[in-house]
């Protein structure tokens, strides 16, 4: 049962007030695209056993959908910002690799 | 080996079974093999049997990390069933069913498959029709499906609760050849029917890397060595996007925590498999009187193997509904596993950008049912190097083509 | 005998007696009892019997770990099988029958498979039954499932309830013993909110059984002044016979309440689940003592020494006249001393260690009994009791030494920290030599989500066993989940000498004795079985588990878990800590479903979501069908009529007269902002933003995979507002759908959705005479020149403020009207008086579906099942060819979905009139590779038309809409096929001419 905090309205939301989205940070591929393109939007997601970024809704909360940074392996949650980003904040991405040196970054 | 019989239990009982054999050997890995099978479940150990026995590849080793049997298929509600909508599930489900009929007989060892019959129950019309298109696609399937009514339901299922309030039964989805096997006596029996044909079964054995030459395998790096091979199979379900990282391919999987959980044991009480998918839960009775009871998935990536206590909730508030009378009974143990599922659900048993590894994954919450089927399926995968018929259809190139094998369209969902 | 002593038991009060029953006999006990305790007073050692080999049980322990003192208590609708004797508290009239044996429990048939226990050894099964192949499952496994299992079934619905409640701390204490009070005492005083569970009904744990001493006063002096200073701090809460269950992630712990369980039929709730969020755990919970292996060492009578001592000081209860102590450590020899305190005799105290030379075995030489060291018990006589022990030298091989008679044996192999909550999220343990236990490894405790320590172990849960380091522990981690405190209170109790690790008993046991030498009592596995698992291969520790079943009874191998542990290891030539444990999982003890299910059952199992209409519906006949957690009529009944009848004359008085639907159940969304139109062409296959303010346009949805996911009319409300009206099901979905592309995909974007679905009640009125009702209601033009099809309006309808949409899902005049939520009973009662004179009647959703498919309009979920494209459904005119992108166009451009020859939506005419069977399928010829026969088509929507008196369908057929009048071939279940023609799938009315009135 996780908690992860709303970035918008700062509750600590319990995992029953939130809806999860998989990966985050996807680039959307339309007409025109390759296959290969294509495939590897809708299908071939990140799966690491180690830090991930991920998608969470504050669904009975704000509505809000926010961006989390998570491990995969131990639960523990290093960050949570909203999802008008491409990318992941530069002090999240060094918080993180305080906490796990061996973490090859994010690509 | 010697057989498995009442007269060697009786031979052994004389001497204080002091007398019986290693169930399979546990030797140091060899310089290299013509197949190496990562992953030492029920579906590594199935396809190194069937590469044996179908086609005579016998220096085959099969590696595992830790325990042979020690994920998924030490951990699943151990229903067997085939009752799918899709033809391709259909086929390698019902070719599943049917070796675990004799199986005990083939790896003389007792995996106590108990063809119990299984009921999907209904209890929304457009359940009722999705189960009436099953039976109508089983029947032309081969796989014997029938259509029953709740006061038959009833009937089968005394303890049941047919009236609602909210969701009264409708009828059933009944297939009388599912059942339940014993989970960790899969994984046993073949491990020692391949320990019997020669095969190295490698445990606390870690894959830290393949190796390979001009897009071919030439073999992996274990935290026992090098060991070299002429053909890969990767067959690690929960962790299956691991190792393919390392084969330097990415697979259209990902990994979520499904949990499960059983009673105290009491006395016999039910006799059939029940699935009730509209309110989200399913129970058997174990032989040993435990109800045990599958609970749903996390949808975030989770490789805890422990999951949400409000799926459980979840569950246990259905089947209450369903069979009022385990109210009292007690939550012994609950505990997760780490499924990978794909973009629609169904496996995966493909050639991979690699010209001699081939992958075996995304059972999602329905492997252990599969096991022998898969195994069959993906040992002929793996020696002619070419889909058969019963993996054709569950190649990873499915996806980039949209041509999905898509179960959750009946009402059913995957178990 | 075991009986009950004239004086002392600091928990019984001796003027409050209780009557009750067990296996229909009588007995007498005292308010504060157990039932162990009780049944012990009343000389009732037999109390079960195991799971295998039926052997007779009696109670070995008196807390959550005991594994043999399981009964079905209470009858009928409050049975509660497996119920543990050593946890439930007396109470007058309550009723216990003993489990797992027939005829009865001093004579069950089930015994015979204790003669026959050579011929079953760990894991028989697996290489028996193997012939004849039907055996297994018709007189093998009934067999096996008959002689297991333990408990009742029960039979009926609950009779009680449970009710859940939801707490928030910073500090979690678990364990109500000296250490849990002095860790919450500690975080109280720091002003954290505290809360502290203990699961039995009293607080202070072993320590004042123990004759601790804290700050120079007797421990349950200590105790009362804690916990009186505790229920004096408001921000802490104390609970008593509140079990700490189980840890999850992130600080979630249940907690179970054991409400009214000693106070059955009260009124008040069972039991209470406790959700908790905690900062910080503190698992004070406590150790566990281990028995010893020796052969004999199940028989009724042999018990754990710390159990011995519970029932003599706590409920004054004599386990016998004669009790042998058998022993690797000094802490047994308190049992020994309180038996002699309590004027029993205690013959011999075997110590398996050369020396016994601490502080507690000279007082209990000094008491006058007899001390033995490198002794142990080569075998326990008798059979539904202890009659006398034979002792040899632990150092042997079971040679006999010498025989003395007792009744009861008090064993103690050491003991083990209770690391479950510690471990339940991944704490990880330590092997400690000198204990010989698994303890917590604080280097590595399970996380919280700021990657800090969950939990922290506190006591002797933390592997500081001795009284004095118990409290001392406690109060640091008390200190380290709130602040420092000063000083830890001292407690005080006899020293002692280091234990020795026995894990057999002799140590050269021949397997004569090691087949008699119990590891799990439950499940009947012995030190033999595990040795056989090791020498088989299941060298793993969960192998050997799986294998023999050591552990996987229901006191999940609390007591049985480091025994066979060490025993295997030893069979492996391995360290213990090399072979590891086994999985701790939740619960800590098993938790009653009902209180994991709580309120949640019968009509609030679900949360029930009703329209405005929903009393009216249920008044007049409604045939309920769940729709997602709606419940819509599917028809309604009317006299005695059957559903299908009901449903037809429903049909047929919305084509003849005019029928009434309760829409309101449709998904309505409002879209508005600068962006919304622009936002509308990226959701929806076709173009929305050029909608005209006051018209309405049928759309699709499809997700990025290029299915179809539902589908809806959309209104132009005004220059910047659309409203989308989706399917019954689709509302929640849909809106979801919408904002997670707006906010993560086009956040740039200026456009605002609401759901408003529930606001408004939606009312269909439709057929020929519908306008004619809305006239009589008066107050709007609704006429065929002011609101043509496919046109909205807002005006005030029969006095009530309503939005009207001239659109239709039946081919009839159609209308449906939006009427605020709260308005719409009273508009609907408004509608039938209106319409009375034209024949206006309800209708439900099965009339609903032949309607449309009498027009061959599709229904997302029957035509559609997540694989279907809009194309294949012949919607290409719903689909812009013009725009560059909308969501799905990409995936809709993959190979499989852009092949012609796919399956098709067409109309479907039997030739024999009859109605095609739901889900059946058109074959081809011949068999594929797999054997399965080819097939060419499936029917999606197959009904009876009462309007054109024949069966009608619709389905997806390959190549289907260039193959008209060509006849497939359905077979039936059960034999036989139906033959049906391909034709256009519109059966009514092709021209329109209804609708366009």
């Amino acid at each position: 049962m996780l908690i992860l905090e709303c970035p918008y309205c700062g509750v600590k939301a319990e995992e029953t007030e939130l809806s999860p989205g998989y990966e985050a940070h996807l680039k959307r591929y339309g007409p025109g695209a390759s296959d290969d393109e294509f495939e590897s939007y809708m299908f071939a997601r990140k799966n690491p056993k180690g830090v991930h970024f991920e998608r969470w809704r504050h669904v009975y909360g704000c509505g809000k959908w926010f961006l989390a940074a998570r491990c995969t392996a131990t639960l523990e949650v290093f960050g949570t910002y909203p999802a008008q980003t491409s990318a992941p904040p530069p002090d999240l991405i060094e918080a993180i690799k305080a906490k796990r040196p061996g973490w090859e970054g994010y690509k | 080996m010697k057989r498995y019989s009442v007269f060697a239990i009786a031979r052994e009982a004389l001497r204080h079974h002091t007398g019986w054999e290693r169930a399979w050997a546990s030797p140091l890995p060899k310089k290299s093999y013509d197949v190496i099978v990562v992953g030492a479940g029920g579906h590594g150990l199935a396809t190194a049997y069937y590469l044996g026995k179908n086609f005579g590849i016998t220096n085959v080793a099969v590696i595992e990390k830790g325990w042979l049997g020690g994920g998924n298929t030490g951990r699943n509600t151990t229903i067997i069933r085939s009752n799918y909508l899709q033809d391709p599930s259909a086929a390698i489900y019902e070719k599943a069913r049917s070796l675990y009929e004799t199986l005990s007989q083939e790896l003389n060892y007792n995996v106590m498959f108990s063809p119990r019959g299984l009921l999907m129950l209904a209890q929304t019309h457009h359940e009722v029709r999705g189960y009436l298109r099953t039976v109508h696609a089983n029947t032309l399937q081969g796989v014997v499906t029938e259509w029953i009514g709740p006061e038959q339901v009833k009937k089968l299922v005394p303890i049941i609760n047919i009236d609602g309030p909210r969701y009264p039964v409708l009828g059933a989805l009944y297939q009388a050849r599912g059942g339940t096997a014993r989970h960790d006596a899969v994984a046993w029996g073949y491990a020692r029917a391949c320990s019997e044909m020669g095969m190295h079964i490698i445990q606390q054995c870690e894959v830290k890397g393949v190796t390979q030459e001009n897009g071919v395998v030439t073999g992996v790096e274990t935290t026992k060595g090098h060991i070299g091979t002429k053909k890969l199979a990767i067959v690690v379900a929960g962790h299956s996007g691991q190792v393919a990282e390392m084969a330097g391919f990415r697979l259209p999987v990902e990994a979520v925590a499904l949990q499960a959980l059983v009673s105290e044991p009491i006395k016999p009480c039910m006799d059939v498999v029940v699935m009730a998918n509209t309110v989200h839960g399913y129970m058997s009775q174990s032989d040993k009187g435990e109800m045990v009871i599958g609970g749903g998935t996390d949808s975030f990536n989770n490789y805890t193997q422990r999951g949400s206590f409000h799926h459980i909730e979840e569950t246990l508030r259905a089947l209450i509904e369903t069979f009022p009378m385990i109210s009292r009974l007690k939550m012994l143990r609950q505990w997760g596993g780490i499924v990978d599922m794909t973009g629609d659900r169904s496996p995966i048993l493909s050639k991979t950008p690699l010209g001699n590894c081939f992958i075996n994954c995304g059972w999602g919450t329905g492997g252990f049912k599969a096991i022998p089927g898969s195994g069959w399926a993906m040992a002929e995968l793996v020696a002619t190097g070419q889909p058969g018929p019963l993996t054709a259809a569950f190649g990873m190139e499915r996806f980039r083509e949209g041509r999905f094998i898509d179960e959750s369209v009946a009402a059913g969902v995957a178990h | 005998m075991s009986a009950r002593l004239a004086k002392g038991g600091r928990l019984i009060d001796r003027s409050k007696a209780h009557r009750f029953t067990f296996n229909c006999k009588w007995m007498r006990g005292f308010e504060g009892d157990t039932l162990s305790a009780a049944l012990l007073a009343n000389d009732q050692m037999l109390v079960g019997r195991s799971f295998k080999y039926h052997r007779p049980r009696g109670i070995v322990a008196s807390g959550p770990e005991e594994p043999n003192g399981l009964v079905n208590l209470g009858k009928g609708d409050r049975l509660e099988p497996n119920q543990r004797t050593t946890t439930t508290e007396l109470f007058d009239g309550l009723t216990a029958e003993s489990q797992n044996h027939w005829p009865s429990l001093e004579n069950d048939i089930g015994v015979v498979n204790n003669y026959a226990a050579r011929f079953l050894p760990a894991g028989f099964y697996y290489k028996t039954f193997l012939q004849p192949r039907a055996a297994w499952k018709h007189v093998f496994e009934p067999i096996v499932r008959h002689s297991a299992g333990l408990g009742k079934a029960p039979k009926d619905r609950d009779a009680d309830r449970y009710e859940q409640a939801y707490a928030f701390c910073d500090v979690l204490v678990i364990g109500g013993g000296v250490a849990g009070l002095q860790a919450a005492l500690v975080a109280g005083r720091s002003g954290a909110r505290v809360m502290l569970l203990e699961q039995t009904g009293h607080w202070g744990g072993r320590a004042p059984v123990d004759g601790v001493e804290i700050d120079g006063q007797p421990a349950d002096a200590w105790v009362k002044t804690t916990v009186q200073a505790l229920e004096a701090m408001e921000n802490v809460t104390l609970r008593k016979r509140c079990m700490g269950a189980g840890v999850y992630d992130h600080g979630y712990v249940l907690a179970d309440e054991k409400v009214a369980d000693h106070t059955p039929g009260d009124g008040r709730p069972k039991h209470r689940l406790w959700r908790i969020r905690a900062g910080r755990i503190i698992a004070a919970t406590g150790a566990i003592e281990r028995p010893l292996s020796f052969a004999g060492n199940d028989i009724p009578g042999v018990m754990l020494a710390a159990a011995v001592r519970d029932y003599v000081v706590n409920f004054a209860v004599s386990p016998g006249d004669r009790t042998v102590v058998v022993t690797n450590n000094d802490d047994a020899y308190r049992t020994a001393i309180a038996l002699h305190q309590a004027g029993l005799s205690v013959p011999v105290i075997l110590d398996a260690r050369l020396t016994a030379t601490g502080a507690l075995p000279e007082q209990a030489r000094k008491l006058g009994i007899r001390v033995e060291t490198n002794r142990a018990i080569a075998m326990v006589q008798g059979g539904k009791r202890v009659k006398r022990v034979s002792i040899c030298a632990q150092a042997g091989e079971g040679a006999v030494l010498e025989e003395i008679a007792c009744e009861a044996v008090a064993m103690s192999g050491g003991w083990s920290p209770v690391v479950h909550l510690w471990s339940h999220c991944g704490g990880k343990l330590i092997w400690d030599e000198a204990t010989a236990c698994f303890r917590p490894d604080a280097a590595r405790p399970p996380l919280n989500h700021d990657g800090s320590a969950m939990v922290i172990a506190a006591g002797a849960a933390n592997g500081a066993l001795p009284a004095a380091d118990t409290l001392a522990d406690a109060h640091r981690a008390g200190e380290a989940a709130s602040k420092p405190a000063g000083e830890a209170p001292k407690a005080t109790a006899a020293e002692e000498a280091p234990m020795e690790a026995v894990w057999l008993m002799p140590q050269g046991a021949p397997v004569k004795l090691r087949a008699k030498a119990w590891l799990d009592y439950q499940n009947d596995v012995k030190v033999s079985d595990v040795q056989l698992a090791a020498r088989e291969g299941y060298e793993s520790v969960e192998h050997t588990k799986r294998y023999t079943t050591l552990g996987m009874a229901t006191d999940q191998g609390k007591l049985s878990n480091i025994n066979g542990l060490a025993v295997l290891a030893d069979a492996l030539n391995e360290h213990i800590p090399q072979v590891g444990t086994t999985t701790f999982r939740p619960p800590y003890t098993p938790v009653t479903f009902g209180a994991l299910a709580g309120e949640a059952r019968g009509e609030i199992f679900q949360p029930l979501r009703r329209t405005p209409m929903h009393d009216w519906h249920d008044a007049h006949g409604a045939y309920w069908e769940p729709v997602g957690l709606w419940r819509r009529p599917y028809c309604y009944t009317q006299g005695g009529e059957s559903h299908e009848k009901s449903v037809h004359r429903e049909v047929l008085n919305v084509r003849n007269n005019v029928g009434l639907l309760d829409a309101s159940t449709l998904g309505k969304i409002i879209v508005k902002g600068p962006d919304a139109g622009r936002f509308l062409d990226m959701l929806y296959t076709g173009v929305m933003s050029t909608l005209p303010i006051g018209k309405c346009r049928y759309g699709l949805m499809c997700n990025e995979n290029g299915f179809l996911s539902d589908d809806g009319v959309v209104a132009r409300i005004d220059e910047d507002t659309w409203l989308c009206h989706t399917t019954s099901g689709g509302a929640d979905r849909i809106h979801a759908h919408m904002e997670d592309w707006l906010q993560c995909e086009w956040w740039d974007w200026q456009v605002w959705t609401a759901n408003v679905t529930e606001q408004y009640a939606q009312v269909a009125v439709v057929g020929p005479n519908a306008r004619k009702l809305l006239e009589k209601l008066g107050g709007m033009d609704v006429s065929k020149e002011t609101l043509p099809f496919m046109q909205w309006a807002d005006g005030m309808l029969g006095g009530f403020r309503a939005r009207v949409y001239r659109i239709s899902f039946s081919g009839e005049l159609s209308y449906e009207i939006a009427i605020p939520a709260s308005e719409g009973r009273a508009f609907w009662e408004a509608c039938l008086a209106a319409g009375a004179e034209f024949g206006v009647m309800p209708y439900g959703t099965e009339a609903l579906h032949v309607l449309r498919a009498e027009k061959g309009f599709i229904m997302i979920g029957d035509e559609t099942d997540g694989t279907v494209i809009p194309q294949d459904l012949g919607l290409g005119w719903a689909i812009s060819k013009k725009k560059a992108d909308y969501l799905g166009k990409r995936g809709q451009e993959r190979s499989f979905l852009a092949d012609p020859d796919r399956w098709k939506l067409v109309g479907l005419e039997t030739l024999d009139g009859s109605v095609i069977p739901d889900g059946a399928i058109a074959v081809a010829e011949g068999k594929n590779a797999n054997g399965q026969r080819n097939t060419q088509g499936r029917v999606t929507s197959s009904y009876h038309s009462p309007t054109l008196g024949k069966g009608i369908a619709m389905g997806l057929v390959l190549r289907g809409p260039d193959r008209m009048g060509e006849v497939l071939d359905f077979p039936k279940i059960g034999g036989g096929s139906v033959k049906a023609r391909i034709v256009d799938q519109v059966f009514y009315d092709k021209e329109g001419a209804k609708q366009n009135v």
